[in-house]
Order: structure tokens, then C-alpha cells, then sequence
């Protein structure tokens, strides 16, 4: 265990969840929420406290796409790319992200970690496609030219 | 808090007789589409314009005596996002579309005080205003039972819920029915599962109540995972004690005394409105230990999923709110018998829940009359795609195609064509025109070779690509699979990677037989329903349009010009300036000319890349 990491949130979140095995999933997720992914430094913890192997929890999180192991941007920006937009053309949408902020399908986190650009299976916010959404506020009917100015402005807010 | 049958009749006519103080009422809708348009904006305007004004205005139904006012509420879905933010007006019932922060004066000082219509903001259709929400199209043709109070009441207020007659099928289940009594009126209802299975509801619970166990569980499936559905979405944000009534009811019936409900992450105000009704439930004691004064104890829990598609089927989801991976398991045991935490357990999805409280309160003789014999009642369809009217419908089951798409959601986007619908998202197949008038129910679509899935409709038209749309389904089903059985894991790749060389203009002779093949050994061998019915798309897609596979297989053509790596670019000599731009964004420089003279593409350089269709400033480039 790290000797660096200040554990106490940690402790709070298992504590708060009853130290059940059966929160995992709402554990990591408490913890995601406030590190906006999961550093590598908590799964022993995890697994001490919960009494099942490390293997249990990185399994965990490794199955569920929400959960990042890698460090995320300020903002996530998820393009919606579910039936309804797809056909609302949204792919254009995310190329033109990408090309804005310079990332691509592997890369998907802007270097000074402002940015993250990923798609969704479904936001369920189908009659307003083609949506995205920057940390979980929907965008409606979205173009690239609209996708390009919102990221003139959030980087503008910096 | 509540704590006899009495104590709930009173608190319920509370609330009735202070509804009815309220002379109007402005509904704005506060679900996920409107909120993105700016409504809870707009809600706060219409609060702080009536306060200025001097109107009595009551955000919440109150319980003293108290005088007449206006009631402002953040209601559920209304359905008709195309056209949001939308405010309704009681007791009129006019609707306003797409209002914006600066109509709110207006809407007060005319609506509110005068009794006038705005009328610029009403819907209107080929030159005729609708004022009425019932009269318009969009709704006139629709029968709603289950998102009946969607739009009509403040979805955070268990006061409005009861206001309606809210938990009355809970408390008549409670005191005046034994345990078969509930089963048999479910039974005999022939209410069959809304998440695309089509299982009989009454069945089920029969099953899990004739297991020997002490522990039993009540799970609700929010896990609506299908691209292009957001019915049970509306239902958990617009009226979600009407869904906690049903999983309650389920309780009694069954014996369990606990319940989950698992929804998935990218519903976070779904999420919130279920835990905010729960809570309130709690407050008034009518979900706890012994309630209403009864032997009668349930607690309810919400889940939040973590974003996987498979989570919807049963095993995986139970596995899911364990807190496991959430892979599907071989059955037997089925989850009746061994479901949750290894114990008996319900697991129905939102929708069928919210029938149970109207189906306990009206019966099932009245159910049966709605739709045809074999699946009655009515069902939620998300209309989406290239239609004029996107959004949210609830019609009797057996309604046809022609009317779901032309009467109800106006036809297609732009005056396009009608190429095809696809029906139960990646699990589904597509409908085309001769199916138009097909009734639509589980039976007569299985017959076709679809399903009617959980309700998503995503409508097409003759713009879209047929082979492009199997792949995308495909790369979901694909990303999605969970990895546990060969078929699914290994079928679904080969599949796509066929799909993916079609779609890129280098398939061969045989990948269509191929594709046919892989689709009948996934089906017959995949583990969970996932697996089962990834094939789907490809199948249906083949058996209606396998012309445009051909085309794009043996001619390099994709007929609906969707597919880029099959699109050759041109340059029209008479529009073309020689302006030399294309040339110089073309990233592999196979665009040469003379300046002034007509540029001209080498096709066998072009990487179809479009990047010089972009840059034309004179729309001279174009695909042929």
C-alpha cells in the first residue's frame, strides 16, 4: 500500500457503504466520482477492508466501461453515438472534436488533462439528437460547427 | 407517518381537495429533454414573474386549508421532445411549444390572468393551431395508461401522486386481497413482460411465490440499455411511485420483503427521482416494517449501473447488483427459483410494474378490452430517426406501423422516403414498407422474424445505408459481449470484421452465405439472449434489402451513397474556378490542375478521405 496516498476518503466510502461486498460497484463509483477515475493505489485498500482478493475488485473494474483506470480530463465530453444519433449523423460531431482538441480513438484525454472525448451507446436523450453531453449536462441537437464553439467556450471559462 | 388504512384514505383526500384549490395549473416539463432545452429555467422564471406579480402560487400542493392558487409544478415527459421545452396549461389543456425564458411574461399576463391563448406558441400542423394537447395529432391517436400521469403531475411529490389517487391498488392489495387474489387478477389480465421477453407477468410471480424460501427479492430491470429506447427512462422520472406502487404490489403478492431497482448510469435523474420517492414512501411509513399497521414489511434500494449493455439480461443483472462482473449464467436454475443472492426473485422491467397499480385497481377485465386477446394492454414505443415527431408514445398493443409512424409521428423528417424501421434496437430486425400494416404485438412480429424488444423505433429513410446500419448494430453487440461464451465472443467479431470489409468496398463472393452461417451458430449457441440475438440485424437487413449487400459487394456501390470508402469524388468542370484549394488539402496529393483551369481527382490515388469537399468554397466536388 502507498505511503504517499491519503486514504481517509477512501475509508469514508467503505464505511458509508457498510464495508459489503455487495457495493463494490457503488464504492468504486463514490470513488470515481471524486478522483474522476480509479487510481491504482486504493484497490488494496479496497480488498483489505472487504476481505475478498484484489482480483475481485480490478476484475470489477475492468468489466464496467464506466470505470477508467487511466486519469480523465476536467471535462468529459461523451458523444452519444446510439441508434437515433447515429442516424442523426454524429459521427461528424466526434471527428470534429477529435480534430479540435487533437485526439483520436486511442488517445482520448488532452495532455494538460482538460479534455477527455469518448461516444456512449445511448444517452436516452433520443428525440433530441444528434446529443452529447460535457459531465453529464445534455447538449441537444448538436452539429460540429455547435460542438466546436462549445469547446471555444469551456476552454474560454478556463 | 402513516399508520393504518385510515390514516392513508384521510392523507389522500387531503391532497385531492387541495389539487382541486388550485384553479390552474402551469406543468413544465422537467425531463431529460426539456431540461437540456433550459425548462428548469424556465420553471424558476414563471415562480419569480408570479411572485413579483403578487400571485398566489404554490410550488408544492398544500396540506392546511388553504386559498385558491396557481399551481407551478416540474412535471414528467410529455413525450413531444421535438418540440420542447413544453409548459401545459390545466385546466385548458393548451400546450406551448418551444418556450423560451421571454415568453414567460407573456404566458402569465395573458394565460394566467386574462384566460387568453398564446397562441404563437401552440403546436401547429399545415396551417391549422392546435390549442388542446389532446387534439394534436401527436397525442390524439395515442391511448396512455402507463405514462398517463407523465406530464400531468410534479414528478418529486409523492402529495401529487396521491392527489391522483396514488397508492390505492397498493392499499386495496394490502387489506382486501389474499396473495392468489393478486396473482389470479395479474394472471388473468395476461399481462406479459414490457422488456421484450413477453413473459407472462402473472406466471412469474406465481412461480417465485410457490418457492419454499423465507428470503425473497423484487428486482425492477431500469437497465434500458437498447439504443434508441428511453420509455422506461420517462416512466422513473415522471411518475415513479406508480412504479414503486407496482413493485410493491409485487411484494405483497409474492411474499418478499425487499426490492432493488437497477438502473443504469446514464440515467443520473432517473437515479435521483427514484431515491427522492423512495424516500418520501419511507417518511410516510409506506415503505418499511409493518406497514399501513400491517404484518406487511418491504424496503426498497436503487442500483446504479456501470454502463454494460449485458446487465440487462436477468442473471447478469442480479450478478451486476452483487456487486459482481455482470455476465449471464447457464440456466437452469431460472431466477425464480434462484435469482438474487441465490434466492427466489422477480425480475420484471420498469413498464410491466407500472401496469400492475391500474390493472389491481380497474382489473383485469378492463385490461383485457384494451389491444388483442393474446397480448393486451397497451405498449411504450420511442419513436426516433428521421421522423417528423420524435419522442415518446404510448399506443394499445396490435396498433399498426402506418399509424405509428404517419398519424402519430407525422411521417418522415423533410418529407424523405420510408426505407425501413428498425424495431427492438440490436436485439431486433427491421420492418419495411409491406410490413406497414402489420398489427404490432409479440406474436404477429415474431412471425416476421422480429421482436418488439423493449419499444425502440428508430425510423430510416431511403438515405440511410441498410449494410451500414447491420454493422453498427453488430459493433455495438460486439463491444458489448461480454466475453463468457465462444459464440457470442468469437461469432460477433468475425461478423463485424465481414460486415466492416463489406461496408469498405473489399468483400468477396460467399460473405453473405458466410454472415448467414455465423448468424445461425450464434443463435442456436450463444448463452444468454445477447448472444441470441446479436445476428438479428444482419439477418433481417439480408432478407429485405440483400440487393444493397450485392451492390456493395460486387459492384463497389453503396446505393444509398452512405458508405465513404464506396463513394468516388468528382470535380464538375463547369462549377470548378481553379482555385487550386482542393489540391492543397488533399492529403495525398491526388488532385493536380492548372490554375484557372478545371482541377481534376485521380481516383486510384483518392483515399475518399472528403477533405476537398469540405474545402470547395464552390460546391464543385461532389460524390458520383
Amino acid at each position: 500500500m502507498s505511503k504517499n496516498f491519503d486514504y481517509s476518503l477512501v475509508d469514508n466510502v467503505l464505511e458509508e457503504h457498510q464495508y459489503k461486498q455487495s457495493a463494490i460497484i457503488a464504492i468504486l463509483q463514490s470513488l470515481q466520482e471524486h478522483y474522476h477515475y480509479l487510481p491504482k493505489e486504493i484497490f488494496p485498500r479496497i480488498a483489505e477492508k472487504l476481505n475478498v482478493s484484489e482480483a475481485r475488485i480490478y476484475s470489477v473494474a475492468t468489466f464496467y466501461e464506466n470505470f477508467s483506470l487511466e486519469p480523465k480530463g476536467k471535462y468529459v465530453i461523451k458523444v452519444c453515438d446510439g441508434t437515433a444519433c447515429h442516424v442523426r449523423k454524429s459521427i461528424p460531431i466526434l471527428e470534429r472534436l477529435r480534430k479540435e482538441l487533437g485526439l483520436s480513438e486511442e488517445k482520448i484525454t488532452t495532455d494538460d488533462l482538460l479534455f477527455t472525448v469518448e461516444t456512449v451507446s445511448c444517452l436516452g436523450a433520443c428525440g433530441l439528437a444528434p446529443a452529447l453531453t460535457v459531465n453529464d449536462k445534455v447538449h441537444p441537437a448538436m452539429t460540429p460547427d455547435k460542438a466546436a464553439s462549445l469547446i471555444k467556450e469551456l476552454k474560454e471559462a478556463e | 407517518m402513516l399508520k393504518s388504512r385510515e390514516d392513508l384514505k384521510s392523507l389522500r383526500e387531503v391532497y385531492i381537495n387541495s389539487s382541486k384549490k388550485e384553479d390552474k395549473k402551469i406543468l413544465v416539463c422537467a425531463g431529460t429533454g426539456c431540461v437540456a432545452g433550459g425548462s428548469l429555467d424556465i420553471y424558476q422564471r414563471f415562480i419569480d414573474i408570479m411572485r413579483e406579480k403578487g400571485i398566489n402560487c404554490s410550488v408544492e400542493l398544500q396540506k392546511e386549508p388553504h386559498d385558491n392558487s396557481i399551481g407551478i409544478k416540474r412535471s414528467g415527459c410529455h413525450g413531444f421532445c421535438e418540440m420542447g421545452p413544453l409548459v401545459r396549461i390545466e385546466p385548458q389543456g393548451y400546450l406551448y411549444t418551444k418556450v423560451k425564458i421571454d415568453d414567460c411574461m407573456e404566458i402569465i399576463e395573458k394565460t394566467i390572468e386574462n384566460d387568453e391563448i398564446v397562441e404563437r406558441l401552440a403546436y401547429k400542423k399545415d396551417g391549422k393551431v392546435y390549442k388542446v394537447q389532446e387534439e394534436i395529432p401527436f397525442y390524439k391517436k395515442q391511448t396512455r395508461i402507463v405514462l398517463e400521469h407523465c406530464g400531468h403531475i410534479d414528478a418529486t411529490s409523492i402529495n401529487e401522486y396521491l392527489s391522483i389517487g396514488g397508492y390505492t391498488a397498493f392499499e386495496k392489495a394490502l387489506f382486501d386481497m389474499s396473495q392468489d387474489d393478486i396473482i389470479k387478477e395479474v394472471e388473468e389480465s395476461t399481462l406479459r413482460g414490457r422488456g421484450g421477453g413477453g413473459y407472462p407477468t402473472g406466471r412469474k410471480w406465481a412461480q417465485v411465490k410457490k418457492q419454499k424460501s423465507d428470503v425473497k427479492y423484487i428486482v425492477c430491470n431500469g437497465d434500458e440499455g437498447d439504443p434508441g429506447a428511453f420509455m422506461d427512462r420517462s416512466i422513473m422520472e415522471g411518475d415513479p411511485h406508480r412504479m414503486l406502487e407496482g413493485m410493491m404490489i409485487a411484494g405483497i403478492a409474492t411474499g418478499a420483503k425487499e426490492g432493488y431497482i437497477y438502473v443504469r448510469a446514464e440515467y443520473p435523474m432517473a437515479v435521483s427521482r427514484l431515491e427522492n420517492a423512495i424516500k418520501q414512501a419511507e417518511e410516510y411509513g409506506l415503505l418499511g416494517e409493518n406497514i399501513l399497521g400491517t404484518d406487511f414489511s418491504f424496503k426498497l434500494h436503487t442500483n446504479k449501473g456501470a454502463g454494460a449493455f449485458v446487465c440487462g439480461e436477468g442473471s447478469a443483472l442480479t450478478a451486476s447488483i452483487e456487486g459482481k462482473r455482470g455476465m449471464p449464467r447457464v440456466k437452469p436454475p431460472r431466477t425464480v427459483e434462484q435469482g438474487l443472492f441465490d434466492k427466489p426473485t422477480v425480475l420484471n422491467n420498469v413498464e410491466t410494474y407500472a401496469n400492475v397499480p391500474e390493472i389491481i385497481v380497474r382489473g383485469a377485465g378492463w385490461y383485457k378490452g384494451i389491444g388483442p386477446e393474446s397480448s393486451p394492454g397497451t405498449k411504450a414505443f420511442a419513436l426516433t430517426g428521421n421522423i417528423a415527431n420524435t419522442g415518446l408514445i404510448e399506443v394499445p398493443m396490435g396498433a399498426t406501423l402506418r399509424e405509428i409512424i404517419f398519424d402519430i409521428g407525422g411521417g418522415m423528417k423533410d418529407g424523405a422516403e420510408f426505407k425501413a424501421v428498425q424495431i427492438g434496437g440490436p436485439s431486433g430486425g427491421c420492418l419495411i414498407t409491406p410490413n406497414l400494416d402489420l398489427p404490432l404485438d409479440f406474436d404477429s412480429l415474431k412471425k416476421v422474424g422480429a421482436m418488439i424488444g423493449s419499444g425502440g423505433l428508430v425510423v430510416m429513410d431511403s438515405n440511410t445505408c441498410m449494410v451500414e446500419v447491420a454493422r453498427f448494430f453488430m459493433n455495438f453487440t460486439q463491444n458489448e459481449s461480454c466475453g463468457k461464451c465462444v459464440p457470442c465472443r468469437e461469432g460477433t467479431k468475425r461478423m463485424l470484421e465481414i460486415l466492416e470489409r463489406i461496408v469498405a468496398g473489399q468483400g468477396v463472393d460467399g460473405d453473405i452465405e458466410l454472415l448467414l452461417e455465423l448468424a445461425d451458430t450464434i443463435s442456436s449457441t450463444a448463452l444468454c439472449g445477447l448472444g441470441k440475438t446479436a445476428a438479428f440485424p444482419v439477418v433481417s437487413t439480408i432478407k429485405s434489402f440483400r440487393e444493397e449487400y450485392e451492390a456493395h459487394i460486387y459492384d463497389k456501390k453503396c446505393p444509398s451513397g452512405n458508405c465513404k470508402k464506396l463513394v468516388t469524388y468528382a470535380i464538375d468542370p463547369e462549377k470548378c474556378k481553379g482555385c487550386s484549394k482542393c489540391s492543397r488539402v488533399c492529403p495525398v496529393g491526388a488532385i493536380s490542375g492548372q490554375i484557372k483551369e478545371p482541377f481534376v481527382i485521380d481516383s486510384s490515388k483518392c483515399i475518399k478521405c472528403g477533405a476537398c469537399k469540405e474545402a470547395c468554397n464552390f460546391k464543385a466536388i461532389g460524390e458520383v
